[in-house]
């Protein structure tokens, strides 16, 4: 189990590193660097940078060294939590993001869950009644969850609401609790928002779950050991609960690692179109204004959240599933 | 036919025949499949179906609704459309059109129009429809309304078409070659090949993509031609979208690189690069046809995204993306709703390559199940 986990978190930790190139890659990208675009921001602002402040920012940033030289300044400096300056904001980088990020994982872990919640009950009825009335409903649902990306589903939901309820459905908090501190009300609030954006992230993952767990559990539902425990005498429902759904269960759970990237990314798009406080529009400002250290950030950070999740989501794996756990130890 | 006859039909049936008649039986995926062909044919001869120059706007034609096409008149098979009388809405001051069906407007097959080559070589200036070249310049149809600047959606929906459509072709021929190459090696070598391989694999499929795309489309050079950016977000798209194709190819290499004809052509001393491009690709070639068609896709979406965002193609460039960027404001979507029309062939387009690849997946191994 530890030779699993830990050799999880190496191919974790490689991943982290290829992100933070890439994500310094991105950041190097535009033209011209930064110490220069920072001068011109700050002329243009009417406040001047003095030679010496200039030159330190240069050693700082090691520019004019070769690029590992100053990929590893950048991280140094990162490991310090120092990320940077966002020319637009003029802020630290970190303040600009600030509670976007957490909303972002909010909202992120509140579309799993609902993946989950949705796919498992619904994979077991689809398999358990087959080809019926249910199970297609089910299945044409999955299709059209796979077949629209979710940033139309946005949009379309977006529209009904509006001119349906003529409500606008879109944002994580009511207008009056926008910029309010924290308090028992506004989290109230923010779980009121929540299942929209949510179930818009989680459909097309949902129908990919639903189509695993029913294919799982019919593949199962044939075996002699179904046949047993139902000539026990056995409850129907317990004959499915106890034996060939958690059999079914297994490959349904390893897909976890897949989903959660695929719902951050969806996160980002989903964000813009319903007008969410996450980082997805931070991330489109900063690209489109090419302020590079709060976009490589982003990009930085999302990663390094994704493969923590499913990192956690492994071990929790491991944990459920003594397979796992008993292979090579 | 009989069962016995059935039979013998299928022993001497080529591999191809087999899955042919197997592809078949899947009505959905035979329907998809010519859904598909159909979007081609709409690629290829996009200026022929389209009626008015897609770039040419207006401002008097501002957001006009669609004008649906009535075949008769009187009973009479007369094909026209009625005229839009626009005026202000008292309240709001906007402009808002009616139908006014004193007024039909004939349409003509085979009308003149704007003159393109069709197929890229022939001049010619006829359209599938059109309507009188000397009406006055008011009376023209909009099957599907038009945008902002008074443009036509239903023409520009056929380039974006073109547009979409040939990104994701591209795209997946591109990640093809990257998969076959890198999940060839990685099946047929194994070792420490393979073992780099697969963990390149997982590491690229724990990242999100969708920052990282925007992040590559967003430092592309402003002052790129639309060409420069097209095969630019090619190449975006299709440098993360390798991996799944990369898994299959290389579960095919596992699997028969032990077969008895592989094993044989290396004993009579065939080269390797005989062995894999003669004996185990065509082999496994309905296999990677099928896993290409599935990963299609996801390349229209990814570049619908990017360019719905603002980061992919940028107008005067026509593609699906470009013409929801439109779409994005629900104010102006409850307004004009036909604005969203362009997310319809998306769908369409993505359901069909999903089951045609679904179909293709399940015949490509005939003997299965």
């Amino acid at each position: 189990m530890l030779a699993y986990i830990g050799r999880r978190a190496v191919l974790a930790i490689f991943t982290v590193w290829a992100i933070s190139v890439l994500a310094f890659a991105i950041i190097q990208l535009p033209p011209g660097d930064y110490v220069t675009s920072y001068i011109a921001q700050m002329a243009s602002m009417g406040s001047v940078v003095t030679d010496e402040e200039a030159q330190s920012l240069r050693i700082q940033y090691g520019l004019g060294q070769p690029i590992y030289v100053q990929y590893f300044k950048w991280v140094k400096l990162i490991a310090w939590g120092n990320f940077g300056m966002s020319m637009e904001w003029r802020r630290p980088v970190t303040e600009v993001i600030g509670e976007r990020l957490w909303l972002t994982i909010v909202v992120s872990v509140a579309a799993l869950i609902l993946t989950w919640a949705l796919a498992l009950p619904i994979g077991i009825y689809s398999a358990v009644r087959q080809y019926s009335v249910g199970d297609y409903l089910a299945t044409f649902v999955g299709f059209i969850g796979l077949a629209v990306p979710n940033f139309l589903l946005a949009l379309v939901i977006l529209y009904l609401g509006f001119v349906l309820f003529n409500a606008h459905i879109g944002g994580l908090f009511s207008p009056e609790l926008q910029d309010a501190p924290w308090s028992l009300a506004r989290v109230w609030d923010l779980l009121k928002h929540l299942p929209i954006p949510a179930l818009i992230l989680g459909l097309a993952g949902t129908a990919q779950q639903i189509r695993i767990m029913r294919a799982n559990l019919l593949d199962e539902l044939g075996k002699p050991y179904v046949v047993t425990a139902r000539s026990k005498g056995l409850a129907e429902a317990r004959v499915i609960v106890k034996y060939p759904v958690r059999v079914a269960l297994n490959p349904f759970a390893s897909t976890i690692g897949y989903t959660l990237p695929y719902i951050v990314s969806g996160s980002i798009i989903v964000s813009l179109v319903l007008g969410l406080p996450t980082v997805g529009p931070l991330l489109l400002k900063a690209l489109i204004a090419q302020d590079m250290f709060l976009a490589g950030t982003i990009v930085l950070l999302l990663g390094v959240m994704t493969v923590i999740g499913t990192l956690v989501s492994d071990i929790l794996l491991v944990w459920i599933d003594p397979r796992i756990r008993l292979e090579d130890t | 036919m009989a069962p016995v006859a059935d039979e013998q039909r299928i022993f001497v049936a080529s591999q191809w025949q087999l899955m042919w008649w197997r592809f078949r039986k899947h009505r959905v995926a035979v329907a998809s499949g010519i859904v598909v062909v159909g979007f081609y044919l709409a690629v290829l001869g996009a200026d022929f179906l389209a009626y008015s120059d897609p770039n040419a706007s207006e401002a008097q034609r501002s957001l006009m609704p669609p004008q649906p096409i009535h075949w008769f008149d009187e009973g009479r098979f007369r094909p026209h459309v009625y005229g839009l009388k626009g005026a202000r809405d008292p309240q709001t001051f906007k402009r808002v059109y009616r139908p006014d069906p004193e007024q039909k407007i004939p349409i003509r097959f085979f009308a003149e129009g704007f003159e393109y080559r069709f197929l890229g070589v022939i001049p010619m200036t006829r359209h599938l429809i059109g309507v009188d070249p000397g009406l006055d310049a008011a009376k023209t149809i909009f099957l599907l309304g038009t945008d902002v600047q008074g443009r036509d959606l239903w023409s520009r929906l056929m380039f974006g078409t073109r547009i979409s459509l040939t990104i994701g072709l591209l795209g997946v021929t591109m990640s093809l070659v990257l998969g076959v190459v890198l999940g060839g090696l990685s099946g047929f070598y194994g070792g420490i090949a393979d073992t780099v391989i697969q963990r390149v694999i997982e590491i690229l499929r724990s990242i999100p993509t969708i920052p990282l795309w925007m992040g590559l489309a967003a430092a592309l050079p402003r002052d790129w031609t639309i060409l420069q950016v097209y095969f630019a977000i090619t190449i975006i798209i299709s440098l993360l979208g390798w991996t799944e194709l990369a898994r299959v190819v290389r579960g095919r290499f596992l699997a028969l690189r032990e077969e008895d004809f592989v094993v044989s052509a290396r004993l009579v001393g065939c080269s390797q690069m005989r062995t894999i491009f003669v004996h185990m690709v065509p082999s496994f070639m309905s296999h990677i046809i099928a896993a290409t068609t599935l990963a299609l896709p996801a390349m229209i979406i990814s570049e619908t995204a990017l360019s719905f965002l603002g980061l992919g193609l940028r107008p005067p460039a026509i593609s699906w993306g470009v013409l929801l960027q439109q779409a994005q404001n629900v104010q102006t979507v409850a307004i004009s709703p036909w604005l969203m029309l362009p997310a319809v062939p998306v769908i369409v387009a993505v359901m069909a390559f999903n089951f045609l690849g679904d179909g293709l997946r399940d015949a490509a191994d005939p003997y299965g199940r």
